[in-house]
C-alpha cells in the first residue's frame, strides 16, 4: 500500500514514455528539423491536438472524477487564448508601428506609438482607444499571469454562485452552458474591447522572432507536449490520493461526503477553478498555433464537443480523455479536410465534409448507449478487468455517478 | 380611369355654369402673359393667384396643364393652349375655355411653356385648394396627404376655406386636424398658434410631434451680438454635452474673438519644417521623443518669431470661459415655444406610458413564443426528468414540415391548417422513435441523456443542412395574418403575434386538460411520482413514457410551425431557441406547467426590458439576461414555482 | 451528567404536512438511546434536522458544552463538530476500496489543501486496520465496497462512523437485513461505542432494542409520546395503541 506514486500508477509512466517518444519522433521527422516528412501545418495540427488533450484531461478531472458535467470549459480555453493573444497582437503591432514611425522626421513619442497601435488594432471595430482590459497587454509576464488568473477568477465566481446554491446535475450543466453563451455573446459585441467577431489574429507570429514558422511550430509543439505531460502528471497525482478519493466520493454520492465532514462545495470549487486554469493554459498554447481566436470558438457547442471527446475516450480515466480528444479531433480534421473520397450510394453521394457531423453525432449516441467506458474500455478487455454485475444499478445516487459499465471490479 | 371620367363630367358641369360670366381663362392668361413667359419663381405668384382666384371652372385644368408642361403658346398671337404632341413634330392644340380642338400646328410655330420646379411647386400649392374641394373624396384625401407631406404657410388659407363645405364627416375631421397643425406652425397670429397647440396638447399622433419639433429647434450661439429679441432657451457652458470645448473655441475663432492654435500634430509639422542639420531651435532632433521636449522646442521657435505663438496658458479651455454661449430657438416667439415645450412634455409623458404598454405587449408575445418553445421541453424535462438537447431540432423539424407542406399546397391558410397536425405527427413519431431507441436506455442518467440527445441534435441539424441547404426557407403566413392591430401611433401588435399568443393559450389549456382530465394524464402523473408503484398497479410505464415523450416532441413540432411563420427557417432555427427554452424551464421550476408559464413571462419581460434600456445592443441584452438568470438561480435554486418533496431527489 | 445535544420545540412541515411537531429531546455525553416509533413517525426527519439536512421551521438545536446552535451550520460543519450519521440505506462509496472508504472517514483535517497533501501516517494505517478488524472486514480491505454484501456494507458504514470519532452517533436502522449473528455483532459494536460517546439508535426490532438495554424514546406523529426504560414504555397504554398494539 505504500509504494511510490509511479509504481502504484504504471499507466502514468507508460503515458509519459509514449508522449516523449511521440514528441521525439515528430521532431525528427518535422520540416523544421530537416527531414521534412511531416509538414509544418501538420506539426501545428499535432501541437493543437495536444492542447486539446490537455483540456480533455481537465474535463475528465471535473466530469469523470468530480461528476460535474461542465459545458463551459471551452470558455476558459478561449479566455486563455485571448489573454496571450492580447500580448502577441500588441507586441507585434508595436514592432511594426515603431518600424514605420521611425521613418518620420522626429522620433515618435510614447503617446504616438500607443495611439498608432490602437488605430491598427481597433480600426476594424471603428475605434482607436485602448479599452481597460488591455491595460497589461504590453507586459508578457502579466499577460501570462492573466492566462491563469482570468479563467480561474471567472470559474471561482461562477462556481461559488452555482455550488453555493447547490445547483447540481443537468441544472448545473445548463447553467455552465448559459455562462459560456453569455461570454460568447459578450465578446461578439464590437465594444467588448476585444475586437468583436474579428477576434485576435496574426497570433502565429512571435514578435521579434526571426525563425521561420517551421521552427516556431516545433517550439509550440514541444511546449504543448510539456504542458500535456505536466498537466497529466498533476491530474494523476491529484486523483491518486485522498483528494481523489473525496472527489470521486462527491461524484458518486455527495451527500455522504458532506456527512463525513468535507465541505463538498469547496472541493467542487477547487476542482472547477483548477481545471479552468488548466483549460486557460491549454488555450494559451493552442491559439498561437491556430493563429486566430474569436468568439465563435467559445460557443457552447465547443464545450459539448469536449464532453463528447472525453466520453468517447472513456471518462474517469485520464488516458481515456487524452485518447478520446486526440482520436476524435484528428479523425474529425481528416474527414472535414476533404481528403476522403466521396462515397457513391446509387443516387446519393456521400460527401464526407457534409456527412461527418452526422456520423460523429450518431457514433456518440452509440458509445453512450453501448460502450459507456469508451475507447478506454478496450484496455480493460485487454487486461482482463471486468465490470461488476450490479443488475444495472449505478455506483451512487448522483447524476454524475459511475455507471455499472464504467466501473471495474 | 373612372376617376378621369368623374373629373371630366365635373368639368363639363362647371363649363355650363361658367357661361354666365364673360371673363375667360384666356383673358386672365393674357393679362399675365409676360410673367408666364418669363417663368421666374419670384414674380410668377401673381399670375398663379390670378388664375386660381378667377373663379373660373377651367382654372384648375389650366394649372394642371401648366404644371404638366402641356401648355403651349401660339407664335402668331401669343394665345395659350393645351397641346398634345403628335407624330411628325405636329402638336394638336385645344382651347382652354371651350375644350375644343383648334387644329394642328408645327412645333416650330409654337413655344412650349416649361415651368421650372420652383414654379411647379407654387402651382401645386395653388392646385391644392381645388383638390381640397374636389368632388372626389379620394382626391380630397390625397390633397390632405400632400399637405401633410410638405406643409407650407400658403396652404393654411385654402384649407380653412374648404372646411365648412366639406360633406364627408371623416374628411372634415381630418381637415380640421391638419388645420390645427398648420395653424401651430404658420399662423401669423401667435395667440392663434398657442391656442392650437393647447387644443392638441397630449395628442399621440406622429404628425403632432412632427409639427411641434421644428418649433423647438435650437442652435447654440455666442451671446455677444445677439439681438435683444432673441428667444433664448438657456445659457450653455462649454463642456456641456451640447457644446464641446473644441466647438466653442471654433465659434470664438469664427467670431474673430480667438486665434486658431496649432494642435500637437500641427506643431510637430512646424518643428519638422524648421529643422535643419538634425537640429531644431538648437535641439537635436533625436531628443524630441517626448511631448514635453517637443513643446519646449516649439516655444523656443515661437519666441524667435518663426512660428505662431502657443503656450499651455492660452489653452482653449481657459479662453472659452471668458465668453457666454446661449441656446436660442429658431422660432422667435417665446410664448409659442413655451406652449410647445409644455405640449411636448405632456405628449412625451403619454408616449412613455403608451410605450410601456407597447413594451408589455411585446414582452407578452415574446413570452408566448418562449412558452411555446419550452412547453414541450417542460413536459419531457419536467415530467420525465429527461433532458432533450434535440428539442430545438424538433422545433426545426416542425418548421421544415410547414415549408414542405407549402410546396405542395399553395393556399397559405389551408397549408398552415394541414401543416400543424402534420408537424405534430412527424415530430411525435420522431420523438417516440428517439425514446424507444435511446432515451429508454438512459433513464436515471440525465447527464448521459443530455450528451446522447446532443449527438442526435447535431446529426439532425447537419442532416437538415444537407437536405435543405444553408439558405433560409420561407414559411409564409396566410394573408389575413399580415398587418398589425394598431391602437395608436405608439401601440401596435402584429396579428401573427396575437395568433401565437392565442396558440400558447390553447396549448396551456390542452396541457391542463390532458394532465388533469384524461386517463393518460393521470397515469403520467402516477409514473412521474413513483414508477414502480404505478407499474404494480397495472400502468405500463414504458408506454406512458413513450407517449409523454411523443407529446412533448409533437408540441415542439407545432411550435416550430408557429415560429417559422416569423423567423427564418434554417437548420439553426432550433438552436436559436434551445437555450432560452432551457432557461424558461429552469427559471420557472421543473415539473410544473405554471412554472413554465411564469418562467416564460419572466424571461420575455426581462429580455424586452433590457433591450428597451439598451436598444442598440441586443447581444449585450442577452448577456445581461443570462447573468441575471444565473444570479436568480442563487435565490431560487428550484425555480419560481418549486416543488418540495422527496420525489425531487431525496 | 451534562447535556450533549438539546433539541427543543422543533417543528417542520412539508407542503403543509407536519412531519415534526414541537419535538423536544436531549441526550447526555456518554449515553445510549433508542428511538422507536411507527413508520412515518418522523425518526429519520429528526436525524435530518440534527445533521443539518433539513432546516426546521421553528425551534432550537443546541450542541456541546457551549450550547452552540446547529441551525446555522452546514452539514459538513455539523459533521466536523462531532456528529456522525449512518443512513437507513447503507451508503458507502461503492467504487472505492474498503481501505479508501475508511481512510476518507478517518478523523483528520478536512480542508482541500490539507487533504491534497495528505499522506497516511503509520498511525492512520494502523487505525484503519484496527477498525477493519473491529467490523470484520480485515480480509476485504482491498476490495471495492460495491462488491460487499448488504450486511458488510452496513458494518463498513458503522466502521466509517467510528473512524470519524464523533461525540454523537446517529444510527438509522442498523440491523435491517442482517442475520441474527450479524445483529449481535452490531449490538456489541454499538454498546462498546456508547461507553465513550452518545449514541442514538433508531430501530424497529424490539429484540434488538432490548439487547441495547438503554433508555427508549417513542416518537409518534412527530412528537415524543413516551420516554423511559423499554419495559416502562411498552407498558404505556398510548404506546400500545399507536404502535405495539397494531
Ligand atoms: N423531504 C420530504 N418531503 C415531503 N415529505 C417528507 C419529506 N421528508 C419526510 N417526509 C414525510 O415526513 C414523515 C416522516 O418521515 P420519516 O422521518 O422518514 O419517518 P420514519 O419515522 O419512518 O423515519 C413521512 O410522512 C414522510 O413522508
Ligand atoms: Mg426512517
Amino acid at each position: 500500500m505504500r509504494d511510490s506514486f509511479v509504481a502504484r500508477h504504471p499507466s502514468v509512466l507508460i503515458f509519459l514514455a509514449l508522449l516523449a517518444l511521440f514528441t521525439l519522433g515528430v521532431t525528427v521527422l518535422a520540416e523544421g528539423f530537416g527531414i521534412g516528412l511531416i509538414s509544418t501545418s501538420f506539426v501545428k495540427t499535432l501541437g493543437k491536438t495536444m492542447c486539446l488533450c490537455l483540456i480533455a484531461v481537465a474535463m475528465d478531472l471535473i466530469w469523470g472524477y468530480c461528476g460535474i458535467l461542465s459545458l463551459g470549459h471551452f470558455a476558459f480555453f478561449g479566455l486563455g487564448g485571448y489573454m496571450i493573444g492580447m500580448w502577441l497582437m500588441y507586441e507585434r503591432t508595436r514592432l511594426i508601428v515603431e518600424g514605420s514611425l521611425a521613418q518620420g522626421a522626429l522620433p515618435p513619442t510614447e503617446q504616438e506609438i500607443v495611439a498608432a497601435i490602437g488605430t491598427q488594432i481597433f480600426g476594424v471595430v471603428g475605434s482607436s482607444e485602448f479599452p481597460l482590459v488591455w491595460a497589461f497587454a504590453d507586459s508578457l509576464a502579466l499577460q501570462l499571469a492573466l492566462v491563469v488568473l482570468v479563467p480561474g477568477l471567472l470559474a471561482l465566481v461562477f462556481g461559488w454562485l452555482a455550488f453555493r446554491s447547490r445547483v447540481t446535475g443537468v441544472y448545473l450543466s445548463i447553467l455552465t452552458q448559459a455562462m459560456t453563451l453569455a461570454l460568447a455573446l459578450y465578446l461578439f459585441q464590437n465594444d467588448s474591447g476585444l475586437r468583436g467577431n474579428n477576434g485576435l489574429s496574426g497570433l502565429q507570429n512571435l514578435p521579434g522572432v526571426e525563425a521561420p514558422q517551421s521552427v516556431v511550430s516545433l517550439w509550440f509543439f514541444w511546449a504543448s507536449a510539456l504542458a500535456l505531460a505536466l498537466g497529466y502528471l498533476l491530474a494523476a497525482w491529484i486523483v491518486s490520493g485522498k483528494f481523489g478519493s473525496v472527489i470521486r466520493g462527491i461524484r458518486d454520492n455527495e451527500a455522504r461526503v458532506r456527512f463525513l465532514g468535507y465541505s463538498v462545495e469547496i472541493y467542487k470549487l477547487a476542482v472547477f477553478t483548477l481545471t479552468a486554469c488548466i483549460a486557460g493554459i491549454a488555450g494559451a498554447l493552442y491559439y498561437p498555433q491556430a493563429g486566430i481566436v474569436n468568439p465563435a470558438e467559445i460557443a457552447p457547442i465547443a464545450s459539448i464537443y469536449l464532453a463528447v471527446w472525453v466520453a468517447i475516450g472513456g471518462r474517469g480515466r485520464l488516458y481515456g480523455a487524452v485518447i478520446g480528444a486526440a482520436f476524435v479531433s484528428l479523425v474529425s480534421s481528416w474527414f472535414t479536410g476533404g481528403q476522403i473520397p466521396d462515397l457513391a450510394l446509387g443516387p446519393l453521394t456521400i460527401r464526407w465534409v457534409d456527412w461527418w457531423t452526422i456520423v460523429l453525432g450518431l457514433s456518440f449516441v452509440l458509445v453512450t448507449l453501448f460502450a459507456p467506458s469508451g475507447i478506454g474500455g478496450l484496455f480493460d478487455l485487454w487486461q482482463g478487468r471486468r465490470h461488476p454485475d450490479r443488475h444495472g444499478a449505478d455506483l451512487g445516487p448522483n447524476a454524475g455517478a459511475l455507471r455499472e459499465k464504467e466501473a471495474t471490479e | 380611369m373612372t376617376r378621369l371620367m368623374i373629373a371630366l363630367t365635373a368639368l363639363f358641369l362647371l363649363c355650363t355654369q361658367a357661361m354666365a360670366q364673360d371673363a375667360t381663362v384666356q383673358s386672365v392668361l393674357q393679362a399675365h402673359r409676360e410673367t408666364i413667359e418669363k417663368g421666374s419663381r419670384k414674380s410668377i405668384g401673381a399670375a398663379i393667384d390670378a388664375i386660381a382666384a378667377s373663379g373660373l371652372p377651367q382654372a384648375q385644368d389650366v394649372l394642371q396643364v401648366w404644371a404638366a408642361k402641356e401648355m403651349w403658346q401660339r407664335g402668331g398671337d401669343g394665345l395659350f393652349f393645351r397641346g398634345v404632341e403628335k407624330t411628325g413634330r405636329q402638336v394638336e392644340l385645344f382651347d382652354f375655355d371651350s375644350g375644343q380642338s383648334v387644329g394642328m400646328l408645327d412645333r416650330d410655330d409654337l413655344e412650349q411653356i416649361k415651368p421650372n420646379s420652383g414654379v411647379r411647386a407654387l402651382i401645386g400649392t395653388a392646385l391644392v385648394q381645388f383638390q381640397l374641394s374636389d368632388p372626389d373624396p379620394i382626391r380630397r384625401a390625397e390633397a390632405l396627404d400632400a399637405i401633410q407631406r410638405s406643409p407650407a404657410a400658403e396652404l393654411l388659407a385654402p384649407l380653412r376655406a374648404s372646411i365648412p363645405a366639406e360633406p364627408d364627416p371623416a374628411l372634415k375631421d381630418r381637415k380640421m386636424r391638419v388645420e390645427r397643425l398648420l395653424t401651430m406652425a404658420y399662423d401669423p397670429d401667435d395667440q392663434a398658434r398657442i391656442t392650437a397647440i393647447e387644443d392638441m396638447s397630449g395628442d399621440l399622433g406622429v404628425d403632432m410631434r412632427a409639427t411641434l419639433n421644428p418649433l423647438l429647434v435650437t442652435r447654440i450661439v455666442l451671446a455677444e451680438g445677439l439681438p435683444a429679441t432673441a428667444n433664448i432657451r438657456r445659457e450653455v457652458k462649454p463642456g456641456d454635452p451640447a457644446l464641446g470645448l473644441a466647438a466653442a473655441y471654433d465659434m470664438l475663432i469664427a467670431a474673430g474673438l480667438a486665434q486658431p492654435i496649432p494642435d500637437a500634430e500641427a506643431r510637430k509639422a512646424l518643428l519638422i519644417e524648421h529643422a535643419a542639420d538634425g537640429l531644431v531651435a538648437g535641439i537635436p532632433l533625436h531628443q524630441l521623443d517626448t511631448q514635453a521636449a517637443r513643446d519646449a522646442a516649439y516655444v523656443q521657435l515661437a519666441q524667435a518669431g518663426l512660428v505662431p505663438r502657443w503656450s499651455t496658458a492660452e489653452a482653449p479651455e481657459v479662453v472659452v470661459t471668458r465668453h457666454r454661449f446661449v441656446e436660442v430657438y429658431n422660432e422667435p416667439s417665446a410664448a409659442v415655444t413655451e406652449a410647445a415645450e409644455q405640449a411636448l412634455d405632456e405628449i412625451e409623458m403619454r408616449v412613455g406610458l403608451n410605450q410601456a404598454f407597447d413594451l408589455g405587449l411585446d414582452a407578452l408575445s415574446l413570452a408566448s413564443i418562449y412558452f411555446l418553445a419550452a412547453i414541450g421541453l417542460a413536459i419531457t424535462f419536467g415530467v420525465m426528468g429527461v433532458i432533450n438537447m434535440a428539442h430545438g431540432e424538433f422545433i426545426m423539424m416542425g418548421a421544415y414540415t410547414g415549408y414542405m407542406v407549402q410546396q405542395v399546397i399553395a393556399d397559405h391558410t389551408l397549408s398552415i391548417l394541414v401543416a400543424i397536425p402534420l408537424a405534430f405527427a412527424v415530430t411525435f413519431a420522431a420523438g417516440v422513435a428517439m425514446e424507444r431507441l435511446v432515451i429508454r436506455h438512459l433513464y436515471n442518467r440525465p447527464l448521459e441523456t443530455l450528451l446522447a440527445t446532443f449527438g442526435i441534435s447535431i446529426a439532425m441539424q447537419q442532416l437538415a443542412k444537407n437536405i435543405f441547404g444553408t439558405q433560409a426557407r420561407p414559411l409564409t403566413a396566410p394573408g389575413w395574418l399580415d398587418g398589425a392591430w394598431v391602437l395608436n401611433d405608439v401601440v401596435s401588435i402584429s396579428y401573427i403575434r396575437i395568433a401565437i399568443f392565442v396558440l400558447a393559450l390553447i396549448f396551456l389549456g390542452l396541457f391542463l386538460f390532458i394532465m388533469r382530465r384524461t386517463r393518460l394524464g393521470l397515469e403520467t402523473r402516477a409514473v412521474t411520482q413513483n414508477p414502480r408503484m404505478a407499474a404494480s398497479m397495472g400502468i405500463n410505464p414504458d408506454r406512458i413514457n413513450m407517449l409523454t415523450f411523443g407529446l412533448g416532441s409533437g408540441i415542439a413540432g407545432i411550435a416550430g410551425v408557429a415560429i417559422g411563420l416569423f423567423a427564418k427557417v434554417t437548420s439553426e432555427l432550433g438552436s436559436d431557441y434551445i437555450v432560452q427554452s432551457f432557461m424558461t424551464v429552469v427559471v420557472g421550476g421543473v415539473g410544473n406547467i405554471w412554472g413554465t408559464l411564469a418562467g416564460a413571462a419572466m424571461i420575455g419581460t426581462l429580455q424586452k426590458g433590457i433591450e428597451w434600456l439598451n436598444p442598440s445592443n441586443t447581444l449585450a441584452a442577452q448577456t445581461y439576461m443570462i447573468i441575471f438568470i444565473i444570479i436568480f438561480i442563487q435565490f431560487r435554486p428550484r425555480g419560481i414555482i418549486a416543488l418540495r418533496g422527496r420525489a425531487a431527489g431525496d | 451528567m451534562s447535556t450533549l445535544l438539546e433539541v427543543s420545540g422543533v417543528s417542520v412541515s412539508f407542503d403543509g404536512f407536519k412531519a415534526i411537531n414541537n419535538l423536544s429531546f436531549r441526550i447526555g455525553q456518554a449515553e445510549m438511546r433508542a428511538v422507536i416509533g411507527p413508520n412515518g413517525a418522523g425518526k429519520t426527519t429528526f436525524m435530518d434536522i440534527v445533521t443539518g439536512k433539513t432546516r426546521p421551521d421553528e425551534g432550537r438545536v443546541l450542541w456541546g458544552e457551549r450550547s452552540q446552535s446547529l441551525l446555522g451550520m452546514s452539514e459538513a460543519q455539523i459533521a466536523r463538530a462531532g456528529i456522525g450519521r449512518k443512513f437507513q440505506k447503507p451508503t458507502v462509496f461503492e467504487d472505492q476500496s474498503v481501505h479508501e472508504n475508511l481512510l476518507m472517514a478517518l478523523k483528520g483535517r478536512r480542508g482541500p489543501w490539507a487533504v491534497l497533501f495528505y499522506r497516511p501516517a503509520a498511525a492512520d494505517l494502523a487505525r484503519v486496520d484496527e477498525l477493519a478488524a473491529e467490523i470484520g472486514l480485515a480480509d476485504h480491505l482491498a476490495r471495492k465496497a460495491g462488491e460487499l454484501s448488504h450486511g458488510q456494507k452496513q458494518w463498513l458504514e458503522i466502521g466509517m462512523l467510528l473512524a470519524q470519532e464523533p461525540r454523537l452517533l446517529l444510527v438509522d436502522e442498523p440491523a435491517a437485513g442482517m442475520t441474527p449473528a450479524e445483529r449481535e455483532h452490531t449490538t456489541a459494536i454499538l454498546v462498546e461505542a456508547a461507553k465513550t460517546r452518545a449514541v442514538v439508535v433508531v430501530e424497529h426490532d424490539m429484540e434488538f432494542v432490548r439487547r441495547l438495554s438503554c433508555k427508549v424514546t417513542v416518537l409518534h406523529e412527530g412528537a415524543v409520546l413516551a420516554e423511559g426504560s423499554l419495559d416502562h414504555v411498552t407498558a404505556d397504554q398510548r404506546v400500545i395503541d399507536v404502535y405495539l398494539g397494531r
